[in-house]
């Protein structure tokens, strides 16, 4: 008993004695506490601010804005335009249904199939395929545009070459159908992540559990819904999560688009460059800025209150 | 183990299925394979007759695109040293030091990174950027690189140095080594792996980033690939697709080389949660 208790004061004054001293700590953590600070806590606060003001790029209100208070926000939510085309009640709806459907239905549930699949097929093929999505993930953002620019080019591209092929109609893709396409695209570009994070996860699973369903006689998609889907729900929200934030905020459709043709790509992102880089308008593109890292903030403590309830669950 | 009829059904099935879908991700990047090495690429897929190093010729020929490729090279150097050197000291105060409150600063600084990014943030950084006189340098785009990117850098070296045991500095200090001699003599050795990682992976971010030199830059002349690239544009809008190809498969090179030595060095599972 006694000798337990001495163990365990040595333990705690051992966890306690730090190799650093606090300034020798502080000037480790200045360099990195003065670039986080310039380049992304003082911003969070910069853009609140800007919102509340009709600061422009030039004239008079380039060097002193006046305060507006919330006309910028009036603006935006104006119910008389609100779901105008070109409009940020547009752009809000249409971002929704673009994180909806390319990141939670097409980038989830492909990464969720690709993962279930490299579980079985021969290890040469898994690399194969494996290979090709991870491809499309990694690319610059640039080129990514230009390969799909000239896949859907209605005269030569390869898209349409193998409909005509196939005896079926040809199609002006970015102009008939942009938003389909950019959710497309974005599917394409990002499963490689959720297929990736699937992966580690089945392969966390212990082996036996399958071997025991095998004896049983189970099917794949037994097993996928009973042992696999339950096992790694964690996995999932993390995934989910992840890929919405990266979804909501992602600039790459603009490369393809341009956020055209007429506004029907202009997601939330591309609005707010247009409006702060292309008008000039920075008051009203800090107050949608201002909104969208509001939209953020409420997935990231989701996202991190999740992380914590694991960690200690993980502890415990 | 034998695989029984239904069994054998399934598996051919599943092939056949991943085999399809591996091939629906190729086709927009199969052009790539071709194009670059076909003097008269169209967008269409041809094969090249005859097969020629052409297009590569006229690209290192052209000095604005050979300057966008130096330009993304100091661009991504100078913010790989700043993210790596910054976040390194700051991971291992954070891990050694018994600094209050210091698992509330990384949550903090976590949840900020991820909540000021994207277009939203580029707003306010534009304005900052040019308050203090910095619009269209080098410096503001690795200073802007760098703050972003940091806070997940830091993350990632605390998981490795936590991961160390003390007793190597500390075995270090009880010969008489200072802590600043224990850190750089003892614990950077060590750390050495998991700050490879980070140079890795702040390389890709850099080289490969498209929004910020485009709205931090303005002269033609210190601009990246990501944004030079726009000059094989004629003016009409209309792309040069012979030039395109080739200065798209360079400028995609270090990407692919690094990943493939990431890959090799360390597995799938270490890039799979640190892009973006």
């Amino acid at each position: 008993m006694g000798a337990n208790t001495r163990r365990s004061m040595r333990m705690t004054k051992k966890k306690n004695f730090s190799l650093l001293s606090h300034r020798a700590g502080a000037a480790f953590l200045a360099p990195a506490a003065a670039l986080v600070g310039v380049f992304v806590l003082l911003p969070f606060f910069w853009v609140i601010f800007v919102s509340f003001t009709n600061r422009t790029l030039l004239g008079k209100t380039a060097l002193s804005p006046d305060f507006v208070g919330l006309q910028n926000y009036f603006q935006l939510f104006d119910p008389a335009t609100f779901f105008t085309r070109g409009q940020f009640g547009f752009s809000l709806i249409l971002t929704t249904q673009f994180v909806l459907l390319s990141a939670l239905v097409g980038q989830a549930l492909l990464g969720l199939l690709l993962a279930w699949l490299m579980q079985t097929i021969p290890p040469a093929l898994k690399r194969i395929v494996e290979t090709a999505v991870i491809a499309a993930w990694i690319l610059p953002e640039v080129v990514i545009g230009f390969a799909w620019f000239a896949f859907l080019d209605y005269d030569n591209g390869t898209l349409n070459m193998i409909l005509r092929g196939l005896g079926l109609p040809a199609g002006d893709f970015l102009l008939q159908q942009p938003f389909w396409v950019i959710v497309i695209f974005n599917t394409w570009r990002g499963a490689a992540f959720s297929m990736m994070l699937f992966n580690s996860a089945f392969a966390s699973i212990p082996p036996s559990y399958f071997q025991a369903a095998d004896v049983a006689g189970a099917s794949s998609w037994q097993k996928f819904r009973d042992i696999g889907l339950p096992l790694i729900r964690g996995h999932v929200v993390t995934d989910l999560i992840l890929i919405t934030m990266w979804t909501f905020n992602v600039f790459t459709p603009f490369i393809l688009t341009n956020g055209g043709p007429s506004y029907r790509t202009e997601l939330l992102s591309i609005y707010n460059y247009r409006i702060a880089f292309r008008e000039f308008d920075f008051g009203k593109g800090a107050a949608v800025g201002v909104i969208i890292m509001l939209i953020n903030l409420i997935f990231a403590l989701i996202y991190l209150s999740f992380g914590r309830k694991k960690a200690k669950a993980v502890e415990e | 183990m034998r695989l029984s009829f239904p069994q054998l059904l399934a598996r051919i099935g599943f092939s056949a299925l991943a085999a399809i879908i591996g091939i629906l991700f190729a086709l927009p990047l199969i052009w790539f394979i071709f194009a670059p090495f076909n003097a008269r690429a169209e967008l269409g897929i041809a094969i090249p007759d005859p097969w020629t190093l052409q297009n590569f010729l006229t690209v290192f020929g052209n000095g604005f695109a050979m300057r966008g490729l130096l330009n993304s090279l100091i661009q991504s150097v100078g913010g790989v040293i700043l993210v790596a050197a910054a976040a390194t000291l700051a991971a291992y105060a954070l891990s050694r030091s018994s600094i209050p409150g210091k698992s509330i600063v990384t949550y903090v600084l976590l949840l900020f990174s991820s909540v000021v990014s994207g277009t939203a943030a580029m707003v306010p950084i534009f304005l900052i950027v040019s308050s203090v006189g910095l619009m269209d340098t080098h410096i503001a785009v690795i200073l802007v690189f760098a703050g972003g990117l940091l806070p997940t850098a830091m993350f990632i070296l605390r998981d490795f140095i936590d991961g160390i045991p003390k007793t190597y500095e500390e075995s270090a200090m009880v010969a008489g080594a200072s802590p600043v001699q224990a850190f750089f003599d003892v614990a950077l050795p060590v750390i050495r792996p998991g700050i490879v990682v980070v140079v890795v992976w702040a390389f890709v971010n850099i080289w490969g980033s498209f929004l910020i030199p485009f709205i931090l830059l303005r002269s033609d002349d210190l601009m990246p690939s990501s944004v030079a690239i726009y000059s094989f544009y004629s003016e009409a809008g209309t792309p040069i697709v012979t030039l395109l190809a080739a200065y798209s498969l360079i400028y995609s090179l270090p990407v692919v080389a690094l990943y493939l030595f990431v890959s090799w060095k360390f597995g799938f599972r270490f890039f799979g949660g640190i892009k973006a």
